[in-house]
């Protein structure tokens, strides 16, 4: 499946997601990574620790609608495989990114804007593994 | 105060991952199919990402504490363990599997799409599973 280049929406996303860490790393001291935000909601230490946390995804959850109002549509979500392929994948993404601390926006953002090793460590360990499954699944399964 | 602020990231994050194409996984699976229909958009998201987090970090975490909150809460944790390195590969594999990571999923669950919808189940379940186990395991280690 074929996708057009974006480099300016794409570029002008990434620094929003910027904007939004470094957001609430100055108002709350927190650290945007979509994995802990909600790894913290689903299994909360506490009530004060879950209540931002909930504010923080109930905004995610309006932002189509935003987003749509201001576009006049839905960003495109095209999706190349079956409901099967998408359990699977969302299951070992769940364990994934619960025993690594972290997922793109957590170490792959935040992280490595701090020049955190593990975080550097994280990243280059679920980019080359992202690649070789893509490569693996197109190329010689050739789905 | 804080409730708004975690509000108001919260939709400018969602905005800025449904701009990007990152809750697009045709376009993130093109992003690591360089032998085949290659599509480098996904490295300007994380690019502009990184420059805006790197510059803005740098002013940010030299305040004595942030706005609402008594003091910046940054992860300790230092080792690369097996945890990391192994729940990487594992999130990657997934990730090359579904096209869907859990930053960009979130931001598209209110579009009420089904594809969507089913992988975001399946991640909770996935982090809450794993949750559990890992709060039993340290039960146990901490028993004996």
């Amino acid at each position: 499946m074929e996708t057009i280049f974006t480099p300016y929406q794409s570029l002008g996303g990434g620094a929003l997601i910027g904007l939004a860490t470094i957001f609430l790393m100055w108002t709350l001291g927190r650290i945007m990574g979509a994995t802990g935000v909600l790894a913290g909601f689903l299994y909360p230490s506490s009530m004060s620790d879950w209540s931002w946390r909930a504010l923080l995804l109930l905004g995610m959850l309006a932002s189509p609608l935003l987003y749509q109002t201001v576009m006049g549509e839905f960003p495109p979500i095209q999706v190349p495989i079956g409901k099967s392929m998408l359990i699977i994948g969302g299951l070992i993404v769940g364990v994934g990114v619960t025993l690594g601390g972290g997922c793109t926006s957590g170490h792959g953002i935040c992280g490595i804007a701090r020049l955190s090793p593990r975080s550097i460590v994280a990243t280059i360990t679920f980019m080359i593994f992202t690649a070789i499954t893509v490569y693996i699944i197109r190329h010689i399964i050739g789905a | 105060m804080k409730f708004i602020s975690a509000f108001i990231t919260g939709i400018i994050f969602g905005i800025g991952i449904l701009m990007s194409g990152m809750a697009n996984p045709a376009k993130v699976i093109n992003f690591f199919d360089v032998a085949g229909t290659w599509d480098p958009s996904l490295g300007f998201v994380m690019g502009g990402g990184l420059v805006v987090a790197f510059i803005g970090y740098r002013y940010i975490l030299k305040l004595p504490n942030p706005l609402f909150n008594l003091k910046f809460q940054l992860p300790t944790k230092k080792s690369l363990d097996i945890n990391l390195i192994g729940g990487s590969a594992l999130f990657g594999i997934g990730w090359g599997i579904s096209g869907f990571c859990p930053g960009g999923a979130l931001p598209a669950v209110g579009t009420l799409n089904a594809d969507v919808l089913t992988f975001c189940a399946a991640l909770v379940v996935g982090i809450y599973a794993t949750k559990i186990t890992q709060n039993m395991l340290r039960k146990k280690t901490n028993l004996n």
